[in-house]
């Protein structure tokens, strides 16, 4: 049986959220029908809703319902945006920083093809740290031509977390709405919506054991958003579209789940991931972890291997039965040097060479240290 | 074994994948990414490492229950072969980019890595047999697919490179019953054309595509005396032997039609002259090497036969290896040879070796 390394990328949904999930599609109706039925799946949605808000400490109305972590950081950037600009024509900066995932940085990237935008994309640090001088400085110049800040809260590749609360404050000093993507960080670290400032906020099920096609993205009651997707005006007419109402409450209980478990949770995969480190650090020549020093996602491990190719690497693991990740995978299925660590201005040789581990609960002591007896020959072999 | 089954996507490498797990090897399916900005997908028989094509060898490989993988070899592919294609068409010369992919790449490239991570041969669904000579090496011979048959492309192995190729469709009477057999397995992509393009030119526009890359300088149109007759907008979007879109005013002396008949990078001329002079009866190259176990006396003239295209018929010549370089001497006048085309040497169905032709010897002198 193979040994599951990928936390990050998916969580298995836990039996318990499945029984959920599954007696939920049992429900009839349409939560937006007037008749019983449609009000029994409505009430599934809207204590789902309540559920999700006090997850994040959050209002209630101000959970919106999408389809995932993408659809929520394309509504935010694109819909603020827009917004902002039926006031000011003259916003047409969008300030950020490569390191994002490819649903902000393409989504960013399509406004400038199409709209004029122009993307301010801020120096990152070899360890992934944005620079918040540059940032001040920038801001206090330019801050009548920004429309809109977004930096993730913990990035999904080198586990990085940002200190967002300080660029948030700079921003609403200056008038600026800010958005995050908080797909990768919800449910590994606590998080406040309401104490950061945000304007808005991105989250998805999967990646805390919810289904796959379900998100939210936290919008706050006084920040104004144009809709990407016209229909029916469900969800404060900010996303239309029948509401998913067993998808909701398994996301909701799926949360839940991994809050209440959190503290024991990261005990556990701090503990592994620091002894994943370490033993990479004193058996692995020319490996770097990637985020440095800096404060990071409690099961995440991301390293650099010099001259060895992510997709050698992957290869040898996944004969060998580990299932692991090079950050981030393209369509076709081609490891393709990391965008974050190219941001992060390492050389393409570094970014070609990553490697993801991302644990959980269920991963044992046994499993890190079979993988760490044979990880040194894997990388050698990769490198010959 | 343990096998590295390299999936274009197509029905000849997904057959052949399917055969190597019967005969009870170890199979592991990969895909080569070869280029950095995939289309999303094919047109009719165009366009190659399409995201539809990762995705049929994907679903070929579920099929035979073997594990895949996408390998990126698109940088390399670009050194290799794009910009070899294209310094070789700046030098005035036709290059054969699938060669110099089975040369630089597959068999190459991709081989080293499968050898480092622990394979001991690559599978490829190409129509051409590897049988055990006399002597005891190894030998490359023509598919019995005669019409199929692609041992010019692979002309290019080495005898280590032999030693760990594996042709399992090679010995396949024809295409057509690769395809049954694909459907009789269930493969889905039994039926799926043939391509025939440049995998890298995805439009099919080879001197568009040339164009685009080298831009276009006019130059002069000159017959083999030297003497100016026209102008052209650009010597890349000319080939050996073109005799349309020549664009010259002025009929022949002898009111014959006029043919390219050579390339001159360094003065960006275009030669042109009559159809006869095209005929060449001597070809040699310096960039050479030998397909298995090398001739014994090499120096000393042999007959054999070369073939100057992947699907043209082989003639009959002399050859010998003569101060480093390959020099066959054709018994009958061929038409059209270009400088940078593979010359392939065959002594009957087996593949002797090939050399980049480097230059030709026309069969008709100079006209006064």
């Amino acid at each position: 049986m193979a040994i599951y390394l990928d936390y990050a990328a998916t969580v298995p949904m836990p039996p318990e959220v499945l029984a959920v999930y599954t007696d939920a599609l049992a429900v009839v109706g349409n939560p937006s029908s007037i008749h019983s039925f449609g009000q029994s799946a409505r009430q599934i949605v809207e204590e789902s809703r309540e559920a999700i808000a006090l997850a994040v400490n959050a209002d209630r109305n101000e959970v919106i319902f999408t389809s995932g972590g993408t659809e929520g950081n394309n509504l935010a950037v694109k819909g603020i945006y827009w917004e902002r600009n039926k006031e000011f024509t003259s916003r047409k900066k969008i300030v950020s920083a490569y390191t994002e995932h490819h649903a902000v940085i393409d989504a960013i990237e399509w406004l400038e093809k199409h709209e004029g935008v122009e993307a301010i994309w801020v120096p990152v640090s070899e360890e992934g740290e944005i620079d918040f001088d540059w940032y001040r400085n920038y801001l206090s110049e330019h801050s009548d031509e920004i429309a809109l800040v977004t930096f993730m809260l913990a990035n999904n590749e080198t586990g990085i977390i940002t200190d967002l609360k300080k660029f948030v404050a700079m921003a609403k000093d200056h008038g600026i709405p800010t958005h995050s993507d908080a797909v990768a960080a919800f449910g590994h670290i606590p998080i406040d919506f309401a104490e950061l400032g945000l304007d808005t906020m991105a989250i998805s099920a999967h990646k805390v054991g919810g289904p796959v096609g379900v998100g939210a993205l936290l919008v706050s009651r006084s920040t104004k958003i144009t809709s990407l997707i016209q229909g029916g005006g469900q969800e404060r007419g900010i996303r239309s579209g029948t509401l998913n109402a067993a998808g909701a409450k398994a996301f909701a209980f799926a949360a839940e789940k991994a809050l209440k478990s959190m503290d024991s949770h990261n005990l556990h995969t701090r503990k592994l991931v620091e002894q994943i480190r370490q033993t990479v650090g004193q058996q692995i020549p020319g490996a770097r972890f990637s985020r440095g020093g800096q404060p990071g996602l409690p099961h995440n491990a991301h390293f650099t291997f010099e001259d060895a190719k992510s997709d050698s690497l992957l290869f040898l693991l996944d004969q060998a039965g580990y299932a692991a990740s090079a950050g981030s995978a393209c369509q076709a299925g081609v490891a393709r040097p990391s965008h974050v660590l190219l941001a992060m201005g390492r050389t393409e040789a570094e970014a070609n060479g990553t490697l993801r581990f991302t644990v959980s609960e269920s991963t044992s002591e046994a499993e890190v240290q079979q993988l760490l007896e044979i990880l040194p020959d894997i990388v050698a072999t990769a490198r010959a | 074994m343990k096998v590295l089954a390299a999936m274009s996507g197509g029905v000849d490498s997904a057959v052949a994948a399917a055969r190597a797990v019967e005969a009870g090897h170890e199979v592991v399916g990969v895909h080569l990414a070869l280029s950095r900005m995939p289309g999303t997908l094919r047109t009719g028989s165009r366009g190659c490492c399409t995201i539809e094509d990762s995705m049929d060898a994907q679903r070929a490989a579920n099929k035979l229950g073997i594990p895949y993988y996408v390998w990126d070899f698109s940088e390399k592919f670009k050194a290799e072969v794009v910009d070899d294609f294209i310094a070789e068409y700046q030098a005035g010369r036709t290059p054969n980019p699938c060669m110099r992919c089975n040369e630089r790449i597959k068999f190459a490239a991709l081989l080293e890595k499968a050898l480092s991570l622990g394979f001991d041969a690559v599978c490829t669904g190409h129509y051409a047999t590897i049988l055990t000579g006399e002597d005891g090496e190894l030998e490359l011979h023509r598919s019995h697919a005669y019409a199929k048959d692609q041992s010019y492309v692979l002309g290019v192995l080495t005898a280590e490179e032999l030693r760990h190729a594996y042709f399992p469709i090679g010995a396949s009477a024809s295409k057509d019953d690769i395809r049954k057999e694909a459907a009789e397995r269930g493969l889905s992509v039994a039926n799926k054309p043939d391509s025939y393009d440049i995998c890298f030119i995805p439009e099919g526009d080879t001197q568009d595509w040339l164009n685009d890359k080298l831009g276009s300088t006019p130059g002069e149109i000159v017959d083999r005396s030297g003497n100016v007759l026209g102008e052209h907008p650009g010597s890349h979007s000319y080939t050996i032997g073109q005799r349309k879109g020549l664009n010259i005013g002025k009929p022949a002396a002898d009111g014959k039609p006029r043919f390219v008949l050579e390339i001159r990078p360094k003065t960006n001329q275009v030669v042109v002259g009559p159809h006869e002079a095209l005929a060449v009866t001597e070809i040699a190259g310096s960039r050479l090497t030998w397909c298995g176990s090398a001739p014994k006396q090499p120096e000393a003239w042999f007959a054999a036969e070369v073939q100057v295209r992947a699907h043209a018929d082989p003639v009959p010549c002399q050859a010998a290896l003569l101060n480093g370089e390959l020099v066959m001497k054709l018994d009958d006048p061929l038409m059209g040879v270009a400088p940078g085309q593979t010359a392939v040497l065959y002594v009957g169905t087996r593949v002797l070796g090939q050399t980049t032709i480097d230059r030709t010897v026309s069969a008709v002198p100079i006209e006064a």
